[in-house]
């Protein structure tokens, strides 16, 4: 996953790779949630154009990234 | 089905979730013959790594087991069963359900059966409650090439 932080902006980019599942959010999961923590972006950005794979796992994933950008009034948008 | 197989593969797998990915993709490999679409090929993958994470996840809960997988190819049909000896389903309509998990801790999002469901022709849970979960999937794969020689024949007469 590569991760990218505009400061001027307060966005937080993340480009997600390969596959998506239960195995591989176990990493996500901790590494999107230490870069929000760090951040506190005004917006998260998801893209998936190099995303081979993905099944339930990974809807979970985003939603509860959602739940937490929604809890603190960001916003987050998918590519 | 009663019907002879053409084809059968078998895998047993422990139940720890790097093995996900080789099942869903040994399942591919195995379908491949089939000659399936990159579409239909996806949706096998994804049915198998919802059926194999479930049983990772609810059947064992992260305790070491076995996952078997047997996949069958008859005619222009591929049958895969994933079974567990994990702890079962109490009610398998409840857990059939879109959305409902009982692990919103572990934000699952419910969509498992529901995605095995739709993108497979045929779903089948059995499952009793301290013995294990069995899940068989039918999937059909269109034969593509009668469909491109009926095309060409009918260019043909056009």
């Amino acid at each position: 996953m590569q991760i990218k932080y505009l400061e001027q902006d307060k966005l937080l980019f993340f480009s997600l790779e390969e596959e998506i599942d239960h195995h591989t959010t176990k990493d996500l999961r901790r590494k999107m949630d230490y870069e929000i923590e760090r951040h506190m972006p005004k917006k998260v950005i998801f893209n998936f154009d190099s995303v081979s794979f993905m099944d339930s796992a990974g809807i979970g994933l985003l939603l509860g990234r959602y739940k937490i950008v929604n809890m603190l009034r960001w916003r987050s948008s998918i590519n | 089905m009663n019907k002879r197989y053409k084809n059968k593969m078998q895998l047993e797998i422990l139940s720890k979730s790097n093995n996900e990915a080789f099942a869903r993709i040994t399942v591919a490999a195995f379908a491949a013959q089939l000659d399936p679409t990159i579409e239909e090929l996806s949706d096998i993958k994804t049915a198998v790594s919802e059926a194999v994470t479930n049983s990772i996840i609810h059947g064992y809960e992260n305790k070491e087991g076995i996952i078997r997988i047997n996949a069958y190819i008859y005619d222009n049909v591929l049958r895969i069963e994933i079974a567990d000896q994990g702890k079962g389903i109490e009610d398998i309509e409840i857990a059939k359900q879109p959305l409902y998990t009982t692990k919103p801790e572990l934000e699952r999002s419910g969509m498992g059966f529901t995605i095995m469901d739709n993108f497979m022709d045929n779903l089948k849970v059995e499952s009793v409650v301290g013995m294990g979960t069995k899940v068989t999937m039918e999937k059909k794969i269109a034969d593509k090439n009668t469909n491109e020689e009926k095309n060409q024949e009918e260019n043909f007469y056009v």
